[in-house]
């Protein structure tokens, strides 16, 4: 019996069965740019909530530790359940930005995005997507997601060139039992 | 194939069943371990914060994983819902050879005499079931001992003026204390407490022919880089195997416990790595696979004189599920107070186990383990803002400059807290899941204001220019997690308990359960070196009682 044949299949039933469907595919075609999951659009929104989240400052921000690419590369794997979640929400948070500012969220003024964001997290922002998403826990989810990034193992592909590392001052050993 | 019969079949390789297979297989007896996870080393996910058992929010690094394994819970509104490993209410132990003790944070604590005898100390207390265990501190003090000297304890009980009396010192000298250590060893004397060192499970110097601990940082939650963490896995289970005597197999799934209509345990089914349904008949069964796995391993054995579960016949087979209502408080400093000397918990007082006015109970207090740099970013006083330039500030300015003081309040038992089998929800394998319904007990709450009040009075004393609580105990949810226990509790009476004081289980001679599920109550202590004692314990009437093919 091949070892990984039916296993693989039984498997996807179960977990399709268990939680609604959680493969591993790009939805709705594959996307154009350089990732995975996000389009370069979808991209540029998240790039920007991130930077929000953890700004740049003496120190490098999100954007520099490449918080987008962990997102994306976790949308492409562990955290495929949460594709739709962020493609419904980015689209959200434009009709929010527009509502509110006249404006996609990635052209924003700073503290404009700031207060999109801060709608979102207090849960009233305008806009038909959030009639069916729940702003707040997208907000939430998103922040989750970019504290990982930044603060994570750089091997998921955030936390480029250990920017968060070297914020606190830790060392980040290369070698198995060097940690000190 | 037909699996040749054996003397004893141990499900579970971790704290309690690692042990059991040693002296059983030292003894005499053939033995197979069977473990659902695999053999599991530092370099599966080395110190990548976002696999660690502390934080999986890519998956548990040490199992099990979210793909084959789920579990049903209550909420506190009362709905159901399936969850997840990485998920923290599926309240998780890991799932590979050595279980929890491959990456836990090693703390080595014995319980107090007054563990032991929790209704005799303390009285009957409404609403729980809190009771005496039937043996004793004594009865178990030559377990600990075996368990402190044969997997390997670094401590000095001889600084600690609450340790309960013991034949033989640790067998290591105690750890060392941080600068933050230093200076809550100061700030405790200063306040008059009764500060030492942390006894730990990790080499202090070279022992059992493995090194002295690195001290590295990303310590709990994960494996030991240099093998200094001691854990079954690299004490017991290595002894078992060495005996000849002792078969380890990885990657089985036990789905129940084989009973005969005589009411004897004929062995048990499992899942090998390729799914394919085996037999191991056995003469005796010992079930170690941790509180909750245990018990839905019991409930999933049913047979026409058990058609409820083997056991529980008068349902109390998942009952009483405890864990620990952790609490206490966050410091910040002006100074630096980091050294970067993992594993960072090094400093203890026992003031507060025991005779607290208006308390049950109580719990240790201890300086926390690193907090690594991800789960740092949720550490924040009430009402600071979670995100943009401030939450960064907060992060780069107190890392260094913070301390965190906790401890495990005792809970108290509750029959409503248990574990069943989901009548709906299946495994990967087709298995039943566990489902965890339950509800803390007004006296945890108490207990954890109570702890946490005398945790942020300690990180005053230390200097500490801003301090706020965390944790609250007796919530509308079942305690678990971790130090998950108390579902298969060992008593005298067969109608208030599901096994004998030598774990056998009421009703069925030859089946054992050897894990936390037996403990009656669950000290204000972290509960592996229990656990392992308690399976020197169960072994040792095994090996006095077996007559070569059964019991008398």
């Amino acid at each position: 019996m091949p070892p990984d044949g039916i296993d693989r299949r039984a498997f996807v039933q179960i977990a399709g069965a268990a939680v609604g469907g959680m493969i591993v595919a790009p939805a709705c075609g594959a996307p154009a740019g350089r990732w995975r999951v996000l389009t370069d659009a979808e991209a540029a929104v998240v790039e920007a909530i991130a930077e929000q989240i953890v700004p740049a400052d003496q120190d490098p921000g999100a954007r520099e530790a490449s918080v987008v690419n962990y997102i994306d590369q976790q949308l492409a794997g562990v955290f495929a359940a949460h594709q739709e979640t962020y493609r419904r929400g980015i689209a959200g948070v434009q009709q929010t930005s527009n509502f509110m500012f006249g404006g996609n969220f990635e052209t924003l003024e700073w503290s404009q995005q700031t207060d999109v964001l801060r709608a979102l997290e207090l849960g009233q922002p305008r806009g038909a997507v959030w009639e069916t998403e729940a702003a707040q826990s997208f907000f939430a989810l998103v922040r989750n997601h970019t504290m990982q990034g930044f603060y994570g193992s750089p091997r998921h592909g955030g936390n480029r060139r250990l920017v968060s590392f070297r914020m606190i001052g830790l060392d980040y050993p290369r070698v198995v039992g060097e940690n000190r | 194939m037909a699996l040749r019969r054996v003397n004893a079949v141990v499900v579970g390789a971790g704290a309690g069943g690692g042990v059991v297979a040693k002296e059983l297989s030292e003894a005499g007896l053939s033995v197979v371990l069977l473990e659902r996870g695999r053999w599991q080393t530092y370099a599966d996910i080395d110190n990548d914060e976002l696999r660690s058992q502390r934080t999986p929010v890519l998956g548990n690094g040490y199992g099990p994983d979210d793909r084959r394994y789920r579990r049903v819970v209550r909420d506190g509104a009362g709905r159901w819902h399936t969850v997840v490993p990485s998920d923290w209410r599926y309240n998780n132990n890991a799932a590979c050879v050595g279980g929890g003790t491959l990456s836990y944070g090693a703390m080595g604590w014995r319980f107090m005499p007054e563990d032991f005898r929790m209704r005799s100390t303390y009285g009957d207390v409404p609403g729980s079931t809190l009771d005496d265990w039937p043996i004793s501190y004594d009865d178990l003090e030559p377990c600990y001992q075996l368990a402190e000297w044969e997997i390997g304890v670094s401590g000095d009980d001889g600084q600690n003026p609450f340790s309960p009396p013991r034949r033989k010192p640790q067998p290591m000298p105690a750890f060392p204390y941080s600068r933050e250590g230093r200076l809550l060893y100061r700030a405790a004397r200063g306040i008059g407490l009764h500060p030492f060192p942390i006894p730990m499970l990790r080499n202090s110097v070279g022992y059992g022919g493995r090194p002295a601990c690195i001290h590295n940082r990303t310590c709990v939650g994960f494996a030991c880089p240099v093998n200094a963490k001691n854990g079954t896995h690299n004490t017991v289970i290595p002894e078992a195997l060495a005996t000849g005597n002792c078969e380890l197999r990885v990657k089985a799934v036990v789905s129940e416990v084989s009973l005969d209509d005589r009411g004897r345990a004929t062995g048990v089914t499992y899942f090998d790595e390729r799914g394919r349904r085996h037999i191991q008949t056995a003469d005796l069964v010992v079930v170690a696979a941790s509180a909750t796995e245990t018990a839905r391993l019991l409930l999933n054995s049913r047979s026409r004189l058990f058609p409820h579960g083997a056991g529980n016949n008068h349902d109390w087979v998942g009952r009483n599920l405890q864990g620990h209502a952790y609490c206490g408080a966050f410091g910040l400093f002006d100074d630096v107070i980091y050294d970067d000397l993992g594993p960072g918990a090094c400093v203890a007082v026992c003031d507060y186990n025991h005779h607290n006015h208006g308390i049950i109970g109580g719990g240790l207090l201890a300086n926390e383990f690193i907090r690594m740099p991800y789960l740092f970013a949720d550490r924040r006083p009430p009402g600071a803002p979670g995100w943009g330039r401030e939450h960064k500030d907060f992060q780069r300015r107190y890392f260094r400059r913070h301390a965190v003081v906790m401890g495990p309040i005792q809970e108290m038992p509750v029959f409503e807290s248990r574990v069943e089998v989901d009548p709906v929800v299946r495994d990967y394998w087709g298995i039943p899941v566990a489902r965890i319904s339950g509800h803390g007990h007004p006296q945890d709450r108490r207990g954890t204001d109570f702890l946490s009040a005398r945790a942020e009075e300690w990180l005053r004393a230390a200097g500490a220019h801003t301090t706020w609580k965390t944790g609250e105990g007796g919530g509308a949810v079942a305690s678990g997690g971790q130090h998950q226990a108390g579902t298969c509790r060992m008593g005298n009476d067969p109608r208030t308990s599901v096994v004998n004081k030598y774990g056998q289980v009421h009703e069925i001679d030859n089946l054992f359960v050897a894990d936390a599920s037996l403990h009656v109550t669950n000290g204000g202590f972290n509960p592996a070196l229990t656990i392992m004692a308690l399976g020197y314990w169960v072994s040792d009437y095994i090996k006095r009682e077996w007559r070569g093919t059964g019991f008398r």
